[in-house]
């Protein structure tokens, strides 16, 4: 059986590409017994569902008190229009 | 003057610039630099005005300028500092979190509260941002590209020139980190429970 260090790591390979057969089985089998590994996969799967859409381009919600700073905004304005 | 169809520069900071800040953190962890790469994106574009064909969005164009960027500030990074062992190897850095049987030391805690709206909120997006920080670069660079770009695996082997089981390995460090440093500074204890 594998240990839950192996187990992680098939966890993390799964998001990235599909497992070989024998390695997705072993993995599902640890999980089946393994509380802590099914939550380590549960969570890591939810992490990428909120960063994704947090990551969104066209209108990140982003941390909203995160802005451009006066300053910042003036200096970069003042080297646009620069004729 | 601007005609209309093409981009007036006067505009850009006004109409984009917090947007373009807010997706430099949210990838660097780090508010000087994010500034900085932002007015880098936009000198760029003034440069660049004649490639804007507006077939895309103006927002689309500069996020893309910014994302060269960004690439290039990992990439610099990443030269500087050769490749730590806990990055590359699949043993390293493990022992943190797992006993010499493989087996978790301190598991993955229940967490409290609803995740669906996390992705609004700021706090959490705050902690996210510190997070990465704490990440070395390339482990930075790959996980954002991956977990919040979304690109394939394949793409970002080239962008940061490593095999794709070198990628997995990185990936598989990098979220090991994050989630433990979110569970640390969000979910856990009390704190997931708000």
């Amino acid at each position: 059986m594998l240990s839950c260090k192996d187990t992680t790591r098939l966890v993390s390979e799964s998001m990235d590409r599909t497992l070989p057969p024998g390695r997705r089985l072993a993995k599902r089998f640890h999980l089946l017994f393994c509380v802590l590994c099914a939550r380590y996969e549960r969570q890591l799967f939810m992490l990428r569902e909120v960063l994704k859409r947090a990551g969104a381009e066209e209108d990140p919600p982003g941390p909203d008190d995160v802005t451009l700073s006066p300053e910042a905004k003036e200096r970069i304005n003042k080297a646009l229009t620069r004729p | 003057m601007a005609t209309p169809g093409t981009s007036d520069p006067g505009t850009w900071v006004d109409r984009h610039g917090d947007v373009l800040v807010r997706y430099a953190m949210l990838r660097l962890g780090d508010p000087h630099l994010s500034e900085d790469l932002v007015q880098e994106t936009f000198l760029a574009a003034l440069k660049a005005r004649d490639t804007f064909k507006g077939d895309s969005s103006e927002r689309t164009w500069l996020v893309g300028i910014l994302k060269h960027k960004i690439a290039d500030y990992y990439r610099r990074k990443v030269r500087e500092i050769p490749m730590e062992e806990s990055e590359s190897s699949q043993t390293g850095g493990e022992m943190t979190f797992f006993n010499q049987d493989g087996m978790w030391k301190d598991g993955p805690e229940e967490w409290g509260g609803d995740p669906a709206d996390l992705f609004r909120e700021k706090e959490f997006l705050a902690r996210v941002t510190k997070c990465v920080s704490d990440l070395t670069p390339r482990l930075a660079h790959a996980f954002t590209l991956r977990d919040i770009d979304g690109l394939e695996s394949r793409e970002i082997c080239k962008v940061l020139g490593v095999t794709e089981t070198n990628l997995w390995v990185i990936l598989h460090r990098a979220r090991m980190l994050m989630r433990r440093c979110l569970e640390i500074h969000w979910f856990g204890g009390d704190a997931g429970k708000r």
